[in-house]
């Protein structure tokens, strides 16, 4: 290894693989160029850089996806490498070829490997001629029913029948005997021509269940490639992954070691010489069968280097410098286990629609040697509309699944965002569900446990019980602490009484409370004695502290009549009351929400600059639907929930007083 | 004596009952509570004692001598809350519809006026029909005694009112003239005159709820200060309220401990002001992240929301916060933001609650509609408040800081005391691009030149130095260093002295 690494990268990304970059180069004393667009003007990644190079305006097709732009930066900073992130230029084989010709490195595989496994027909066919398993099938035109049930046969059951033109499930069947297959057949054909006008159909294997598990290799250009393991990223939503972790709790050693085999054999057909991902698809008998090849390093990448204790990144850039792998096959460690969850800046609860805007809060558990926290953004960062609105790959390790997945959803529990919509509780109810936690888990997770969507998650008993402890807790202390100021009448001092009664959500649960050392011991009039500990003090917005003896954090808000209690990706509006004030409490009427009228009205005196939507159009919550400028500042008025607009009122350029009607909802 | 304690106990229980269990029903069908279960959420467990249990009205007319209740339809005494004490009424709308008789009248006038003399917070929880019309004069005449009382207990004792139930005609004056006052949604209602007066008066349709509701009197007529989902709420928020307030002008408003270090500092401040000086940010998250715990008791939220009062505490100590909104007509004042503002200026200054103004404020509002409604008295009102305030006063400026409204709001020059301002802020008598088209109005067909002039400005000042230049700020402070520098002079301040010249009064624009 006698041969100098660069003295000088350029990152060709923003955001956090930006930051996550930097970071490696700053360990191995390699000077670091940052771009930035004008939305990133003061971005974490920038400032982390040892210099930053303005490469055009917010929007990626005019700054980071301008191959000239970023070769022209690299000329002016002197960069004699660049690491392309994931995204952006990444995989795009015209950039490796730019930066080629301009005599600078390109962190990444070979322009060639880069298209042909870009390709996803040419990839597949060297999959084959590799020896690597690709999903049996038919792709040609099928004449009868007898030689589909023929065909069907000869794959195994189950098959599914799809149309050649198709998409969206038209045209779309399973079948699980030759007689279904015979049926499904001639409706699948049917289906296809009334729907696309094209009766051809073609027959696949059908995988149940099916996982996405995924092998990292990293090759050198000395003809090495080795293989770190799997990542399983079966937790997806639309094909987007939520949760991924290191190793499978599926995989066997065998399949592993099978699996690992033909991704290096796929790597070598092209000469691979990075950090790349073969993707699987892995059915519920543990047979795989290759479905993509990634040329880049990949967004979960951190849970591989977690249980392997290899950077990435490093041996990226080492590769590049022309380094042979120190690293050899058997040298891979899989020690313990990693699992991530993606915190991005979307709202479950409407749709997960992405949200943008200021973080204006923003923290995590600290960073240890159990977490990690993969972030380009701080407190006071902008997530803009015009990238991913990713806010963190926050991820734990720990020597095994049980310990890591709790050690991330206890994480989870110490995250505090505001400003933005976020999926955190999301990500919290994933990670606590019983089938995750069993590891029984397919690409078919989250669309099989929240068909509807995500509408907030429950506590199980226990826990619940636990959050129920937590808000006694805090609310006598409040009242201690409110008792203490100055100014009172010499009245002896109060004493908190033993009987309460937490209200939450419409269920009362009398319990009585006894003084402790550290806390207080809760009996439930129906449950178990509770015994929590904390040192919280009021104001503060964590409780940290244990519930019999199991520790525990929660976030800790006031509301005008109560607490809401933030824990195990649940908000629990609580109100400790005395068994007084609970029968008071009582008689206080139900009140529905408001109808929150089907009108935008305009909130202030001002002039429109914009009317974004039309009559008759369909809108979702947090969709744009105006612009209002007053006193020189534009201001955007949001739906506040999915609708249609029925009428329009106001036009660009009319002014318009306070309450007016802008738009009409059906 | 047995005889006596029996016949004691006997009226005790028969004042308890009020108007009847029917009657109480009918109370808690409405969604209320009654006078007395009120009372016994604002104060604290057994710490309430009532006085005038035994009081009865003395009328005879219109066959009232034969209908009697003890206590003639409103609860009073003492009590406390958090272990302070606090003088209450609290009006049954089971007896007599609450209605106020002469009796009533002076059970709320003793409370009053032994509050003035030890010096005590007085809360009136209003749920009342009105005048006692069968006492005819007598009723107007109680009402003038509570009214006369108010405004004499007025900056010496704070008072709060909450309404919680109708509270109509003359008896609307009486919470008007307290300090704050809280309504219950969909179960109170305010007016002079009812929605059938209205109707044969000037044929206007109208529901008591559109009239006077809570939600009327909090957005739109500014009476109200905030409204409440039910009494529960209501209550438990006044004695949030309560904990801020000092007892009387006679003492400095209460400490509460608190763990909440006065250094913490606030690193995502240096990026609430966004670069492009037209574009809002939320002048709440300043506030928030400054003020301890994020406790912040919003008044008026939904009033005149271009400006932001409220109190909050800064190390434990009760502070007022006045703040421009730039979120809302870009932060600029008008009339109602004015008389907001200085109506909430003024009950610090009552009450020696430092003052704390975070600015950024392009301007008064302009046009004919503001013209028209006096926005030069209703300003004025503002300055005038902040000007003969003599209780501490430290203010930010975060950005701009334009024109009159840059004197108004708590400027060196109305005697602030500690002026800070950021780096981002911009001291001038206009934005750059108005001043530029004034003083080079030959320039104006000429595009690159006004460009330049304007730029020109932009850098002389666009920034906080001209004014540091002069002494017209004292420091300019890192935003994430903002909550340390103002506890610093909260604490330098705390025993400030100054005194305005001796008068009756003075005449601030009404």
């Amino acid at each position: 290894m006698s041969k100098k690494l660069f003295d000088k990268i350029l990152i060709a990304n923003r955001g956090e693989i930006a930051c996550r970059v930097i970071k490696t180069c700053r360990r191995l004393g390699i000077r670091t160029v940052a771009v930035y667009s004008d939305a990133d003007d003061g971005a974490l990644h920038m400032r982390m850089a040892d210099e930053a190079v303005h490469i055009g305006a917010a929007a990626a097709a005019e700054s980071y996806l301008v191959i000239e732009k970023i070769v022209a930066a690299c000329k002016k900073t002197g960069a004699q490498a660049v690491h392309p992130g994931y995204g952006f230029l990444s995989e795009n084989r015209a950039f490796a070829a730019a930066l080629k010709e301009a005599g600078i490195a390109f962190i990444g595989p070979n322009p060639e490997a880069i298209y042909a496994m870009g390709d996803k027909i040419e990839s597949k066919k060297l999959a084959s001629k590799a020896g690597v398993s690709t999903v049996p099938g038919y792709l040609g035109a099928i004449a009868s029913t007898d030689e589909a049930v023929k065909i069907a046969t000869d794959i195994g059951f189950p098959v599914m029948i799809k149309a050649s033109a198709g998409g969206g499930g038209k045209g779309m069947r399973i079948a699980r005997s030759a007689d279904e297959v015979a049926q499904g057949f001639s409706s699948a054909t049917n289906e296809a021509k009334n729907s696309f006008g094209d009766d051809r159909v073609f027959i696949e294997k059908y995988i149940e269940q099916p996982r996405h598990i995924e092998i990292q290799v990293l090759g050198d250009k000395h003809g090495n490639v080795i293989f770190l393991h799997e990542r399983e990223c079966s937790i997806q939503r639309r094909h987007q992954k939520v949760i991924e972790e290191a190793p499978s709790p599926f995989l066997d050693a065998k399949t592993r070691k099978a699996m690992g085999e033909q991704a290096v054999a796929l790597a070598k057909t092209v000469s691979y010489d990075s950090a790349g991902t073969v993707e699987f698809i892995v059915g519920p008998d543990r047979s795989f069968y290759f479905l993509e090849m990634n040329t880049r390093l990949q967004v979960e990448h951190p849970v591989t280097e977690l249980i392997t204790g290899i950077d990435l990144v490093e041996q990226m850039i080492r590769v590049a410098a022309g380094e042979t792998l120190a690293i050899k096959q058997d040298d891979v460690k899989l020690d313990g286990w990693a699992v991530e969850a993606r915190i991005y800046a979307e709202d479950p609860l409407r749709g997960f629609l992405p949200s943008t805007g200021r973080l204006v809060r923003w923290r995590t558990a600290p960073e240890s040697d159990v977490i990690r926290n993969d972030t380009g953004v701080v407190e006071g960062s902008e997530i803009s509309m015009f990238y991913d609105p990713m806010i963190s790959k926050l991820c734990s390790y720990g020597k095994d699944r049980e310990t890591a997945v709790s050690t991330l959803s206890a994480a989870l529990d110490e995250t505090w965002i505001a400003g933005i919509g976020h999926n955190v509780n999301f990500l919290s109810a994933v990670l606590d569900h019983p089938r995750f936690r069993a590891g029984n888990i397919s690409t078919n997770f989250i669309a099989e446990e929240w068909p509807n969507g995500f509408g907030g998650t429950e506590l199980p008993e226990e826990r619940r019980n636990a959050v129920l402890a937590i808000a006694v807790l805090v609310h006598i202390r409040n009242e201690l602490r409110a008792r203490h100021l100055g100014g009172k009448l010499g009245l002896p001092e109060w004493q908190p009484p033993a009987d309460w009664i937490a209200f939450l959500s419409g269920s009362e649960f009398p319990l009585t409370v006894s003084d402790a050392e550290g806390g207080c011991d809760i009996r439930l009039k129906k449950g178990k004695a509770l015994k929590v500990r904390s040192a919280w003090k009021p104001g503060e917005a964590f409780f940290r502290g244990s519930v019999n003896g199991q520790p525990l954090v929660a976030r800790v808000a006031g509301r005008p009549d109560g607490l809401r209690i933030v824990h195990g990706g649940a908000e629990l509006d609580i109100a400790v009351r005395t068994p007084q004030a609970a029968e008071l409490a009582r008689l206080m009427p139900e009140k529905l929400p408001p109808d929150m009228s089907k009108y935008l009205l305009c909130p202030m005196p001002g002039l429109v600059v914009s009317i974004s939507v039309a009559e008759g159009e369909a809108v979702k919550a947090g969709q744009a639907l105006a612009v209002v400028e007053a006193m020189k500042m534009e201001n955007v008025l949001r739906a506040e929930r999915d609708g249609t607009v029925k009428k329009v009122n106001a036009k660009k350029g009319d002014s318009l007083a306070v309450d007016q009607v802008i738009l009409e909802f059906a | 004596m047995q005889d006596i304690i029996r016949q004691l106990e006997e009226k005790r229980a028969q004042a308890r009952e009020g108007g009847g269990r029917k009657r109480i029903e009918a109370q808690h069908a409405k969604g209320k509570l009654t006078a007395r279960e009120r009372l016994l959420l604002l104060l604290d467990p057994g710490s309430f004692e009532e006085w005038d249990m035994f009081v009865e009205h003395d009328c005879t007319d219109f066959g009232m001598a034969e209908q009697k209740v003890a206590g003639d339809g409103v609860v009073t005494g003492y009590g406390t809350i958090n272990g302070r004490p606090v003088f209450v009424f609290s009006q049954d709308f089971t007896v007599f519809g609450g209605s106020l008789s002469a009796s009533h009248a002076k059970k709320i006038c003793k409370v009053m006026d032994t509050a003035m003399k030890v010096g005590a917070p007085v809360i009136g929880l209003n749920d009342s029909g009105g005048a006692r019309i069968q006492e005819g004069v007598d009723s107007l005449a109680g009402y003038a005694e509570v009214f006369q009382r108010n405004v004499m207990a007025s900056g010496v004792v704070p008072q709060i009112s909450v309404i919680m139930g109708p509270c109509a005609g003359g008896a609307v004056y009486s919470p008007a003239m307290t300090d704050f006052i809280f309504m219950v949604k969909d179960s109170s209602y305010m007016f002079v005159t009812g929605p059938d007066v209205v109707k044969t008066v000037t044929q206007e349709v109208v529901t008591q709820e559109q009239l006077g509701g809570a939600i009327t009197h909090t957005t739109k007529s500014s009476v109200a200060d905030n409204a409440y989902e039910n009494d529960l709420e209501a209550l438990a928020q006044t004695r949030r309220l309560f904990d801020f307030m000092p007892l009387s002008n006679r003492e400095k408003p209460p400490v509460r401990e608190s763990w909440d270090p006065i250094t913490r500092q606030e690193a995502s401040l240096d990026t609430l002001v966004p670069p492009n000086p037209n574009k809002p940010y939320d002048m709440k998250e300043l506030i928030e992240k400054v003020v301890d715990e994020g406790d912040f008791f919003e008044i008026q939220p939904n009033y005149a929301k271009n400006i932001i009062t409220g109190l909050a505490r800064i190390g434990g100590q009760t502070v007022g916060i006045v703040a421009n909104q730039p979120m809302v007509l870009a932060g600029c004042l008008d009339i109602d933001s004015s008389r907001k503002g200085a109506r909430f200026v003024r009950f610090c200054d009552c009450y020696d609650i430092p003052i704390v103004t975070f600015v950024d404020v392009p301007g008064f509002l302009p046009g004919t509609a503001q013209e028209y409604g006096g926005i030069i008295k209703h300003g004025a009102k503002l300055l005038f408040a902040y000007a003969e305030a003599t209780t501490p006063k430290v203010t930010v400026i975060t950005r701009k800081a334009y024109g009159g409204a840059y004197d108004v709001m708590a400027s060196k020059h109305l005697r602030g005391d500690l002026n800070y301002a950021w780096p981002t802020a911009e001291i001038a008598v206009m934005g750059p691009k108005g001043a530029v088209e004034i003083i080079f109005r030959g320039e104006i067909g000429d595009a690159d030149k006004i460009a330049a002039r304007t730029e020109e400005y932009r850098q002389k000042f666009a920034n906080p130095f001209v004014a540091g230049h002069r002494g017209f700020i004292d420091d300019v402070i890192m935003p994430h260093n903002t909550r340390y520098r103002i506890a610093r002079s909260l604490a330098l301040l705390r025993d400030k002295k100054l005194e305005n010249p001796w008068k009756k009064h003075d005449n601030i624009p009404l």
